[in-house]
């Protein structure tokens, strides 16, 4: 095991991928930086450092720096997936994907079962996400839930760099189109990382992060790291608690959620999109369904506020659920009787 | 002229064989078994015949709304095609994609689309997979008046410039984007091929009713773009469509007598027999034998998508990566 960070874990494994398979190529803007410049190429490595040292290593062909145009990459990481390629595509931040919607929605998602199942589109497209820069209302959002509601495409959102490696491979070795949700506050967070080569994490399969009788808790991201500070708060308290990390949220790994459950008799989803039609309703809509008998008490979500993210340190940290929010919603459920 | 007696009889086929089966879909919708949205080509068909000609299954194509003529001309099966637009379980793309979203990628075919002007930045991905594998081969779009206003097609111009992927941009301005003339909608007084010189890209012309003015141009753009290195290039043809935009648009925006002119003067069906006997390259009697192929072949089309299976409630499961 080796211990890299968060952000090395999506370049290592991009490295090994491409030296693997000669099929895979890179395409984004500023993958490489410095084009046409007097500093020349690899001036920047990619403005998240997710791809240094990539065009170095296997050239302008398979690492191809891009205009600023989301529609055109998007397009082209379908023609090259529709042409035996296997391309991942950056999209610098996940909030630009208004401008390149209609490839990834009406083309990219739909291409095997509008075309009868008989192509492949093996694209992967990456893109950071989150809150936690201060980068406010069009550089910070959780764009999953807009995504994972669209038939056709796979949607990763990892946590730890354990979980990049695994599912990065799985996702660049998939052949169909797979979104991977990197959270941009986490690309500095070091773990400890398999070193076997053909490390895969299936999709659909939730991870267990702290084990309990009590409640269960379930998120992703950046967050899931609030959740488990809660739980470890409870703990030393005599409650326990389940908090699952999905991991993939299209498909969502129904089974573990509901098992847990049957135990716990108490749902707490936490969120980083916004309220409405979200993954914490969507949640509690699958366990009213299914775990109905067993439940305790309501399941809630915790979302931020249905508003915009906003600028100011104080006013993100307002929106984002604390720490404190999920304990309350925590204790909340633990309460109902 | 350099082509074959046999090479002039496949093309006028290819041609032919695009118009009778829309022709027939003229009728047969009208019936309304057939489901959805229609877009016809006809009046076009010199254009898709006389790139598709050039092609072989590794060379891709992205087409358009208006999808076709071009699926035709590279190839897609005829029956499975009648099937597809029928909604059959067999069709092409078994009654999912229908006449909108066609598509056959065994024969280089990369869809028609749903969406204007989506096709672009796709062929613009094909083009660089094309440069990358370095044996010649070339990604085509093609993209109509309307298509040409999309921010895409713009992207994907530039992109392709920069990149310097063999992709070809072939405009297809038959004067109407949906039910808008083009001298209103083009910007540049109606000169879309000026667009693709402003992005640095060698551009052609040519007469798009004249299945000859495309063959000879396209060679001359494929001699081009097939070489390493020389990047992408655009051609504009100009010519004519029969139909309104969607089967029963009544075409209130056409001028007086305006279709019967252009059925009259500018068909390249009748343009092609016309060159081709007068230069006693075919005679009138070859052509009027593969008319009646052609015409048999397009009713069997009809009667294979009206006997083949319909698809089931359970077929709209499938072909999907994960079943809610």
């Amino acid at each position: 095991m080796a211990k890299m960070m968060y952000r090395d874990a999506v370049v290592s494994t991009i490295a090994e991928e491409m030296e693997r398979d000669e099929n895979v190529v890179c395409l984004g803007e500023d993958i490489v930086g410095g084009m046409g410049t007097p500093g020349g190429p690899e001036a920047i490595g990619g403005i998240w450092s997710t791809s240094t040292g990539l065009f170095g290593k296997f050239g302008a062909d398979r690492v191809i720096d891009t205009p600023i145009s989301e529609s055109a990459i998007m397009g082209a990481a379908a023609g090259l997936a529709l042409s035996g390629k296997r391309p991942i595509a950056e999209l610098m931040f996940a909030d630009f994907i208004g401008v390149s919607l209609d490839q990834i929605w009406n083309q990219i998602a739909k291409f095997r079962y509008m075309f009868g199942g008989k192509t492949k589109c093996p694209a992967v497209i990456r893109m950071a996400y989150g809150a936690g820069y201060n980068a406010a209302a069009q550089h910070s959002q959780a764009v999953h839930q807009i995504l994972t509601g669209m038939p056709g495409l796979k949607v990763v959102m990892p946590t730890t760099p354990a979980d990049v490696k695994g599912l990065l491979r799985t996702a660049i070795r998939d052949d169909d189109p797979v979104i991977f949700l990197e959270h941009k506050a986490l690309y500095g967070v070091s773990g400890e990382v398999p070193d076997d080569p053909d490390y895969m994490i299936p999709f659909g399969h939730a991870r267990l992060s702290r084990a309990g009788q009590d409640v269960t808790i379930v998120s992703t991201g950046l967050l899931l790291g609030f959740c488990e500070a809660v739980a470890d708060k409870l703990a030393a308290e005599g409650i326990g608690c389940d908090v699952i990390d999905l991991r993939t949220t299209s498909p969502l790994d129904e089974e573990t959620i509901l098992d847990s459950v049957e135990v716990t008799g108490r749902l707490v989803v936490v969120d980083e999109a916004p309220p409405r039609c979200s993954l914490g309703a969507d949640i509690c809509a699958l366990v009213a369904e299914k775990a109905f008998a067993s439940l305790k008490a309501p399941p809630l979500s915790v979302n931020p506020p249905h508003t915009p993210i906003p600028f100011a340190r104080e006013l993100e940290s307002a929106y984002l659920p604390s720490v404190d929010k999920i304990e309350a919603a925590v204790r909340k459920v633990l309460s109902y009787r | 002229m350099q082509l074959s007696r046999e090479a002039l009889l496949r093309a006028y086929r290819q041609m032919k064989v695009i118009r009778e089966f829309e022709e027939r879909l003229h009728v047969d919708i009208q019936t309304g078994e057939i489901a959805g949205f229609t877009h016809l080509y006809c009046g076009q068909e010199a254009v898709a015949v006389g790139v598709c000609e050039h092609l072989d299954n590794d060379d891709k194509i992205v087409s358009t709304h208006r999808g076709h003529g071009h699926c035709l001309a590279k190839g897609c099966d005829v029956n499975g095609m009648m099937k597809e637009i029928w909604g059959s379980r067999d069709g092409l793309c078994k009654g999912k994609g229908g006449s909108m979203h066609i598509a056959d990628v065994d024969k280089g075919m990369l869809g028609a689309n749903g969406i204007v002007g989506a096709g672009a930045p796709i062929a613009v991905g094909a083009g660089i997979a094309a440069k990358i594998d370095g044996k010649g081969k070339v990604a085509i779009t093609f993209s109509g008046d309307g298509a040409c206003n999309q921010g895409t097609t713009f992207e994907a111009m530039n992109m392709a410039v920069v990149t310097k992927a063999a992709t070809i941009f072939v405009f297809e301005n038959n004067h109407y984007s949906e039910h808008t003339g083009y001298q209103y909608a083009v910007g540049t007084s109606g000169d879309i091929a000026s667009r693709a010189e402003a992005f640095g890209m060698k551009v052609w012309r040519g007469d798009g009713t004249d299945f000859f003015s495309v063959y000879e141009t396209m060679r001359e753009v494929l001699d081009y773009v097939r070489v390493p290195g020389n990047g992408p290039a655009a051609v504009e043809f100009d010519t004519e469509r029969f139909f309104g935009h969607f089967e029963g648009d009544p075409q209130r925006y056409r001028g007086p007598g305006e279709l019967d002119r252009i059925r009259e003067m500018r068909d390249c069906l009748k343009n092609f027999r016309k060159s081709v006997t007068d230069a006693g390259l075919l005679e009138h009697s070859d052509l009027d034998a593969l008319d009646a192929e052609v015409l048999e072949a397009i009713e069997e089309s009809v009667r294979q998508a009206k006997a083949a299976d319909r698809p089931t409630a359970e077929d709209v499961l499938t072909d999907v990566y994960i079943s809610y």
